[in-house]
């Protein structure tokens, strides 16, 4: 499959094949379907549209309608290889407990954020003094979904506080190519747009 | 001859009787119920459509609702209208019969051929009226798997039901997981809620109110208790659709007149139709099966049979699950169908869910509304490529 976005075949990469993987805000199945078709992967989706949904089950994904905030508690330990979670936790209510719930339930969880801490970001807002939009981020401030922004720095420093392991870590630029960035460095916190982690609970 | 008609059954019933005697299965060996009682000989009234193929590996088995029968996809013998379901299951549909064997059988307690309150009792002689044990979702399933040990079929590939057919569904699935690949229950619930059983008192006290129904012997007095049966259909249709609907189909529109009638005459439109479900419903159903299946639901609990937490029916599951709620179904709300939902996440089992939004409250099962169908076909068809079955 040749369709399917940068952002999410860097995704994708991360996943060991024939593996267990629960895909939250899952939309059209995109990733799902790409899974199960060149990984083998036993692949469960969570999305939150109707129409999203119902798109995915019609092209025979096993998704079911909920959210991240209500529906993770619902799942055991252990129950998946991988969780992913792409460009939703700044949606949820309750990003701390997501992420612990996502490392709960799978041995592994892969997100990705939009890095607020991003130059464009940052320059939009001190240019123009009004709240900066891109690609990633392109609502208005009144009805923007994305009620919980972070920085890669922010990201990293609630990973550490939850004390979770970050196996991976990979900077994207604008067009979501991987930077050759330490996700710790300043650097990164100024260049990429995204970022996506590989994360585990300690041993 | 059939014995039956000797009895004072209406002429519909009797010719229906008739009509399904075709596919009658006559199981001789007892039937031990969950209450206890034994029935010592019972017959399964079906029907079938399409082909077994020779691995025995497509059969769909149709679980119907309340007051719905095995007449799933061709002319119903009373009535004479398309089956419920010939929107979905027939040659060329979603339910293919080209490709798949559909299974349909009238429910244990139900009165189109499979033994219920209506038939004989062997110890008497007479019909059992309430000497009929109290079934319940459970002892309909048990019939059916009798029934699918007759046809040779090991594992269904999926089974399929709304309503009282979903509680069916969740039934087969969950006692016998290894019989069943896939599961669709649609526009159900894990157990009864105290409304949904307060509605089906309304309607059995409706019954039992009417000096017609004699105690549940009305056949030894040739009498039916068709006022009652009526007012217990008229009741439980409103629960059927949606405030939105009954509004936009009827409003406050008058029957055949420009002016109320200060009297009690179906002035309203909506009084009418009732009548008129009431009236055609009676043809056709028995008061006292009635009675017994509606409290079949009502016993339907599926987390109590597993100590109290429903994930434990689905615990280590292989079936793969499709989940189906209507928006506007307030009988058995989409919250009801989370329930399920979650208890299948609980232990990582294979759920899809689908929330359709549509306006027709709870009959929307048996609607042909697009994307609930889109949502069916894509669900059946990757079962199928899962299945081995293209």
């Amino acid at each position: 499959m040749t369709g399917l976005r940068r952002d999410l075949r860097l995704i994708a990469d991360m996943v060991a094949p024939g593996s267990r993987v629960l895909d939250i805000g899952c939309a059209d199945g995109a990733l799902l379907a790409y899974l199960a078709d060149e990984k083998n992967v036993d692949g469960r989706g969570m999305e939150l549209s109707q129409a999203g949904v119902n798109a995915c089950v019609r092209s025979g994904l096993s998704v079911i309608q909920g959210d991240a905030d209500n529906d993770l508690p619902t799942y055991p330990a252990g129950a998946f290889d991988y969780a992913i979670l792409s460009q939703t936790l700044q949606a949820t209510r309750q990003p701390r407990q997501v992420l612990e719930s996502l490392t709960r339930i799978a041995r592994r969880a892969i997100v990705s954020v939009p890095n607020f801490g991003y130059w464009r970001v940052r320059l939009g807002l001190l240019a123009t003094g009004r709240m900066p939009s891109s690609s990633l981020l392109a609502h208005s401030w009144y009805d923007t979904p994305n009620i919980h922004l972070c920085t890669i720095r922010d990201f990293l420093g609630l990973t550490a506080d939850l004390g979770l392991v970050v196996e991976q870590a990979q900077m994207l630029d604008r067009d979501g190519q991987p930077w050759r960035l330490r996700a710790d460095s300043g650097a990164a916190n100024w260049l990429a747009e995204q970022g996506v982690f590989l994360l585990r609970q300690a041993d | 001859m059939n014995p039956l008609s000797e009895m004072s059954l209406s002429e519909p019933i009797r010719r229906a009787n008739e009509a399904a005697a075709g596919q009658i299965l006559v199981v001789d060996s007892p039937l031990t119920l969950e209450s206890g009682a034994v029935l010592a000989s019972y017959r399964v009234a079906y029907q079938t459509y399409g082909r077994l193929n020779a691995a025995k590996s497509n059969a769909i088995l149709v679980c119907h609702a309340l007051t719905g029968d095995q007449f799933v996809a061709d002319t119903h013998p009373i009535t004479g209208k398309p089956g419920w379901w010939t929107t979905l299951i027939g040659p060329g549909l979603l339910i293919d019969t080209d490709r798949y064997f559909v299974i349909c059988s009238n429910v244990l307690g139900g009165c189109l051929g499979t033994t219920g309150p209506k038939e004989l009792n062997p110890a008497t002689g007479q019909p059992w009226g309430l000497d009929f044990p109290v079934i319940t979702i459970g002892d309909m399933v048990a019939a059916q798997v009798k029934l699918i040990d007759h046809l040779n079929i090991d594992q269904l590939f999926c089974a399929i039901g709304g309503s009282m057919g979903g509680m069916q569904v969740l039934k087969w699935a969950t006692a016998h997981p290894d019989r069943v690949f896939a599961a669709v229950p649609i526009a159900t619930a894990s157990r009864h809620s105290a409304q949904n059983i307060a509605f089906h008192e309304v309607g059995r006290q409706a019954i039992m109110a009417d000096p017609d129904w004699c105690g549940g012997s009305y056949f030894l007095e040739d009498k039916r208790p068709e006022r009652g049966l009526a007012v217990a259909r008229m009741a439980a249709h409103i629960t059927y659709l949606s405030e939105v609907a009954l509004h936009r189909k009827f409003g406050r529109n008058l029957q055949d007149r420009k002016a109320i009638s200060y009297g009690f005459e179906a002035d309203f439109q909506v009084e009418s139709y009732l009548r008129h479900q009431g009236a055609s419903f009676v043809e056709r159903f028995d008061a006292n099966s009635y009675l017994y299946i509606t409290r079949a639901t009502d016993y339907f609990d599926l987390a109590a049979e597993h100590g109290g937490r429903l994930a434990e029916a689905f615990r280590g599951t292989p079936v793969r699950y499709c989940v189906i709620s209507f928006t506007s179904d307030w009988l058995y709300p989409t919250s009801e169908s989370r329930v399920i939902v979650h208890a299948l996440n609980a232990v990582a089992g294979n759920v899809s869910f689908v929330e359709i939004e549509t306006d027709a409250g709870h009959d929307a099962f048996l609607l042909e509304e697009p994307e609930f169908f889109a949502t069916l076909k894509g669900f059946i068809e990757g079962c199928a490529r899962h299945r081995g079955l293209n």
